[in-house]
């Protein structure tokens, strides 16, 4: 299972990388596995307001769909549209062509809050 | 319920060298995928796919009043499969609800196997006690009893390796025999199915299915064969329409709700239980329909999701997913009578959100020939 060093990770799968004052989001290589092959992904629109632990967008696989939830509380400053004709880049490149949304934070320290891969990986090893 | 207590098929040990990800299936723990859902499912429409079905009953029903019981409890003409036959049927409640969809194999005269859906095996065992007559005996086989279903144009070809005793072309659709000889494991061969594909299901002793499996598996591998899990019987059945039990299927659907008529023979010699509420269904027509429905707006139809024409309420999905055969978000749904005319528009609730549908003929996908059997 493949957890860059670099991100932060909240504990539903989320995963967040600091680009100055924003932040990128998609769903993990764990998180993708265990959902199996993503058929759709509904994403905010730009200028969405996001909370923290509440539900953005979800992605559906064959078979079940699953929320998914702000790692953090902000605005949508960007949506990665290309994932309404390529949802299976999810499972093909989660952390590169499967980015989520740009979340401009109210508060960019919250992102202190977030596990790192370590403690993810942790996490992930106890499920 | 903890996992531990989760029922578990004779193949189980085997799952995880095959990469199995197991699910809770009605309390029984089962793969739901093996490599994915989608290949899985490329593989039996193309090639072959093998399932573990153990978790499905056998009931096993003789005695000289046998053929007498199974008309009285089942929606189907019983008196009309000959020996070495299967059929598919209803039973139901008086009120023309369902009790459980099945499989009818007549192995003599006088002695019949019902294969049932694995969360009614008990349910149906003691619905059938209630009713049993005088000179039949039953049998709850479905411990000792394992089942493998092999599905896809390739099935037969790869089968038949393994069988050099039996011509397989010799069993035709809905037929079997008894007695194959599969590598020295004797099992019950039946050219049927729930994927949509030619294919067979094989009845054999518990204690044999982990060998059957690996060399089926074995036997395939140079024709692409892969194991396949839950998911993709899923989604191969319902682009055939063939009903589930618990979503098109239940106490509160008939099975001419449910689009199985052809299973429902009120004209047969005798009464059955059912018959005078399924009657009326018939004489005043069915109150609800099921229907194909498919999506216009961007959304994925689920079970349960409720479908509205204007402001009002007609019906629930009863099955939805993404066709990985034609790669549309479309459903099962079941609603009023009055609105099931093809391409009547309909909203469907997604979260929240009202998205446009269209009622669309089912079912979703037929093969193109029968292939093999007669």
């Amino acid at each position: 299972m493949n957890t860059p060093k670099e991100l932060r990770y909240s504990e539903e799968h989320e995963w967040v990388k600091v680009e100055g004052n924003k932040v990128r989001v998609g769903i993990t290589d764990f998180a993708q596995s265990e959902l199996g092959d993503i058929v759709f992904v509904e994403l905010p629109e730009a200028g969405d307001k996001v909370t923290v632990n509440e539900p953005f967008g979800s992605v559906e696989s064959v078979k079940t769909v699953s929320e998914l939830y702000a790692p953090i509380s902000g605005k949508v400053v960007e949506v990665n549209e290309e994932l309404n004709d390529n949802p299976e880049f999810v499972n093909e490149s989660p952390y590169e062509k499967a980015w989520m949304i740009v979340i401009e934070p109210s508060d960019i320290s919250e992102v202190d809050n977030l596990m790192t891969a370590e403690q993810y990986e942790e996490m992930i090893k106890e499920d | 319920m903890k996992m531990s207590e989760l029922k578990r098929t004779p193949l189980f040990e085997i799952y995880k060298e095959y990469g199995a990800k197991t699910i809770d299936f009605g309390g029984w723990e089962l793969p739901v995928q093996f490599s994915s859902i989608k290949e899985e499912h490329e593989a039996v429409r193309t090639k072959a796919g093998l399932f573990d079905v153990s978790h499905m009953g056998e009931i096993e029903v003789k005695g000289t009043g046998t053929l007498e019981f199974l008309q009285k409890m089942l929606t189907n003409d019983v008196s009309k499969i000959k020996t070495g036959g299967a059929q598919y049927s209803a039973m139901c409640y008086e009120n023309g609800g369902t009790v459980d969809d099945l499989l009818v194999y007549k192995l003599e005269d006088g002695h019949y196997l019902l294969v049932v859906n694995a969360a009614n095996i008990e349910k149906d065992f003691e619905w059938l006690k209630r009713h049993l007559d005088e000179n039949v005996e039953m049998n709850n086989l479905s411990e000792q009893m394992a089942q493998l279903a092999f599905q896809g144009p390739l099935a037969e070809e790869v089968l038949q390796k393994l069988i050099p005793e039996t011509n397989l072309n010799e069993i035709g659709f809905f037929k079997f025999r008894y007695d194959v000889n599969i590598n020295g494991k004797k099992a019950l061969v039946s050219r049927t199915g729930y994927t949509g594909e030619d294919g067979f299901e094989i009845y054999c002793d518990a204690s044999d299915a982990p060998v059957l499996w690996k060399e089926i598996l074995e036997a395939g591998r140079e024709f692409g064969v892969l194991p396949c899990g839950l998911g993709a019987r899923d989604t191969l059945r319902f682009e055939a329409n063939l009903a589930l039990y618990g979503q098109e299927l239940s106490p509160e659907i008939s099975p001419l709700e449910a689009g199985i008529g052809f299973a429902v023979k009120l004209s047969k010699e005798t009464d059955f239980i059912g018959k005078e509420a399924l009657k009326q269904q018939k004489e005043n027509g069915v109150p609800r329909k099921l229907v194909g429905v498919e999506m216009i707006d961007r959304g994925i139809p689920r079970h349960g999701y409720p479908v509205y024409k204007g402001d009002v309420k007609i019906g629930e999905i009863t099955t939805g997913t993404q066709s990985p055969t034609l790669k549309k978000n479309i459903g099962l749904a079941l609603i009023k009578a009055e609105e099931a005319e093809l391409g009547n528009e309909v909203e469907i609730e997604i979260r929240g959100k009202r998205l446009k549908a269209v009622i669309s003929p089912i079912p979703f996908y037929k093969r193109e020939k029968q292939q093999g059997g007669k």
